[in-house]
């Protein structure tokens, strides 16, 4: 692992998918292993249905809150028209998130939980202890915790 | 907590910053994107903290707190400023006590928003310093040194955030709080009391303290330049900085913190290091300006980036002198109103008689756009009812004002008043959610809840809207359609002027449960 590598991951959903969720408990995580972080997002009136996006990066050392255009390492979408809309941001030699969103649609029931899943995937990719990562499910969310934890370990093994 | 790191936001770091710098007194109304930094500051015991009935009155309690002898803070976002803009340019006379910050939270990119105003103008204009953090980090640190500034000179400090440094998170190093001991409180009328022979000389003060403040600037480490490899020199200012430092990290930079009263010494030394000098920020030519009255000539931006935020891919244009390049994502989603909105069924219900609506600031906003298409106006906070006064004269018909609960109160009642002591008649509709519902769900005096959860004196509307002067006051159930549009149709045919308040609590916050009113309560005891 390149040590000076700045990781960019761009989760894309609408109000109330817990996008911002998602982006807070990756970056709560980065930085309990000692990483900088930095996550950018839009909301006021995002959560009247309209497209949410939220800008996570971690590294050594992050200026930009967002991330320049083209240069995402992760797409993690939680919707599929968001994700289309931003496709296009993504590196050539990026990963798409697109196929598990569709695993997680047809294997979570509730639909409160599919942030989580999308968590436990984007997971594998990451160099951030799974320690961490518990840790920071359990400090954003605030109720069913344990539910959360099992399903960001299911889809993370 | 003790010396930990955090992963805050710009309006969290802030607030955390203050009140480690010994804050004592925080006023604000809210508006996106500045709510958090109040709602983070009720969190603080040692904080007197309070969501004001609107900006100016914020404005004035927080001055006068710092006036008292207490740190104190006020904070809006850029619009809610123009609010509070009548004490805010004699509190530059006046001076301050203990240490006063005035935060403002500007929008480029108009993300929830009338305009997109550059409030870096309203410190030239009030005469007063502005401090511009780039980051969470830098929030957190220079609301400290802003509290110190405000002392040291007897001014009150310009504190600019904008949504994109407000709403972004990253790792901030949390420590203490420093109680500071309130300073003493002495009168003082030819300070305090800005009649002409009093103002007059405190106008000569405030020229003198501005020349020690631009002093200050040229010399302290808030503006500071950053010699780098290549013969480019940019001069740049908040969240710019870490776009120009993310695309060109080789160039020399020099980064101001505080850009008025402009550094100008500084500004003309860094000219000289440097074979080509830049500036590039954000929206207006603020700095641009300020190094062309130099006698300078920086190559700027091309005038399409006045229009929108900055992103990092965007300094490359910049550096070769063109224009703006389109975007390439495609538009957005739109919100629209929640399902089951009260808000909805007025709408609606107003469709039927296809009149003109003058609207205001809120959700309900959102009932301008398509399909309901029934809200045909919207400039700023309390413009219904005068909108709904002023179209009349020119149109002869009648013409239907919405306003939340929260905007009625905030300035929607003066305008009442005037409708009804200027002899106007009309239909004047109050969508009472019976909370802010469009900033996040703050309670209001008319929630008889404070900023803290706590119980008091609750505002209560239809008595209100009585003695400022209307015919008749209805209080209606939007959900019951059919009544609704029986009180409309005779409301809209009397010769009168009617105030219908149609009341049902917000789905989000009975759904949240975060506070309890009275209409919540019964909605959920059903």
């Amino acid at each position: 692992m390149n040590k000076n590598k700045i990781y960019n991951i761009l989760f894309c959903g609408i109000g109330g998918q817990g996008v911002l969720k998602a982006s807070e408990i990756c970056g709560i995580a980065a930085i309990k292993d000692g990483f900088n972080a930095k996550k950018s997002e839009i909301h006021g009136m995002s959560q009247r249905g309209g497209s949410v996006e939220s800008h996570l990066r971690f590294g050594k050392e992050i200026y930009s809150p967002i991330i320049p255009e083209g240069d995402v390492d992760y797409l993690v979408p939680f919707y599929k028209d968001e994700h289309d809309r931003m496709a296009f941001l993504l590196k050539k030699e990026g990963v798409d998130l697109l196929n598990w969103l569709e695993k997680a649609e047809n294997e979570i029931k509730d639909k409160y939980l599919i942030n989580t899943y999308m968590l436990g995937a984007l997971s594998r990719y990451l160099p951030i202890s799974e320690e961490s990562w518990l840790y920071a499910i359990e400090n954003v969310f605030n109720k069913f915790i344990d539910k959360n934890k099992e399903i960001f370990l299911i889809a993370r093994s | 907590m003790n010396n930990s790191i955090e992963f805050l936001s710009g309006n969290e770091a802030l607030a955390q910053g203050a009140w480690e710098a010994g804050l004592k007194v925080a006023c604000a109304y809210p508006g996106t994107p500045s709510s958090e930094i109040l709602e983070t500051l009720s969190t603080y015991k040692e904080v007197d903290s309070q969501w004001s009935v609107n900006e100016k009155v914020a404005f004035e309690v927080a001055l006068a707190g710092a006036i008292g002898g207490a740190r104190s803070l006020y904070a809006s976002k850029h619009v809610g400023l123009n609010v509070a803009m009548d004490p805010l340019m004699t509190s530059a006379y006046t001076g301050i006590n203990a240490g006063f910050v005035i935060v403002t939270a500007d929008d480029p990119e108009i993300h929830s928003s009338q305009n997109e105003q550059d409030n870096r103008y309203v410190a030239k204009f009030a005469k007063i310093p502005l401090l511009e953090p780039s980051s969470p980090e830098e929030a957190k640190r220079f609301i400290k040194e802003a509290f110190d500034i405000s002392e040291k000179f007897d001014i009150p400090v310009l504190f600019r955030m904008t949504t994109r440094i407000s709403h972004s998170k990253q790792d901030v190093a949390v420590s203490e709080r420093e109680e500071i001991a309130n300073k003493k409180f002495e009168i003082n009328i030819p300070k305090y009391v800005m009649v002409p022979k009093n103002a007059y000389k405190r106008h000569i003060d405030l020229e003198k303290r501005i020349r020690l403040l631009k002093d200050f600037s040229n010399e302290t480490d808030l503006n500071k330049i950053e010699i780098g490899e290549s013969n480019i020199g940019i001069i740049t200012d908040s969240v710019s900085y870490l776009y120009v430092k993310e695309t060109f990290p080789e160039a020399s930079v020099l980064k101001l913190g505080m850009c008025y009263p402009f550094p100008d010494k500084l500004v003309q030394e860094f000219a000289k290091k440097v074979k080509e000098l830049f500036v590039i920020e954000e929206l207006e030519p603020f700095i641009e300006e300020e190094v062309k009255i130099l006698g300078l000539k920086p190559k700027v931006k091309h005038d399409t980036f006045k229009i929108g935020e900055l992103k990092p891919e965007y300094i490359p244009y910049i550096i070769r002198q063109e224009e703006k390049p389109v975007s390439k994502l495609a538009p957005a989603r739109k919100p629209s109103l929640c399902k089951g909105c009260p808000h909805e069924q007025v709408f609606l219900a107003l469709k039927k008689y296809d009149p003109v609506v003058t609207g205001d600031i809120g959700c309900y906003t959102l009932g301008a756009l398509p399909p309901l298409e029934m809200l045909h106006s919207c400039v700023c906070m309390g413009a219904s009812i005068t909108f709904m006064e002023g179209i009349q004269k020119a149109i002869g018909q009648k013409v239907i004002a919405v306003i939340g609960d929260s905007t009625f109160v905030h300035t929607g009642v003066a305008g009442l008043i005037n409708a009804a002591y200027n002899k106007a008649k009309g239909v004047v509709i109050i969508m009472d959610n019976s909370t802010t519902a469009m900033t996040g769900s703050q309670p209001h005096p008319a929630t008889g809840v404070t900023i803290k959860g706590e119980e008091t004196k609750k505002l209560v509307l239809e008595d209100l809207c009585k003695a400022c002067g209307a015919d008749n006051v209805d209080v209606i159930n939007p959900h019951k359609r059919e009544e609704l549009e029986k009180i409309m149709e005779k409301r809209i045919n009397e010769d009168k002027l009617s105030v219908i308040i149609t009341r049902f609590p917000c789905i989000l916050v009975a759904k949240k449960g975060m506070y309890k009113t009275e209409d919540s309560e019964k909605e959920k005891n059903k």
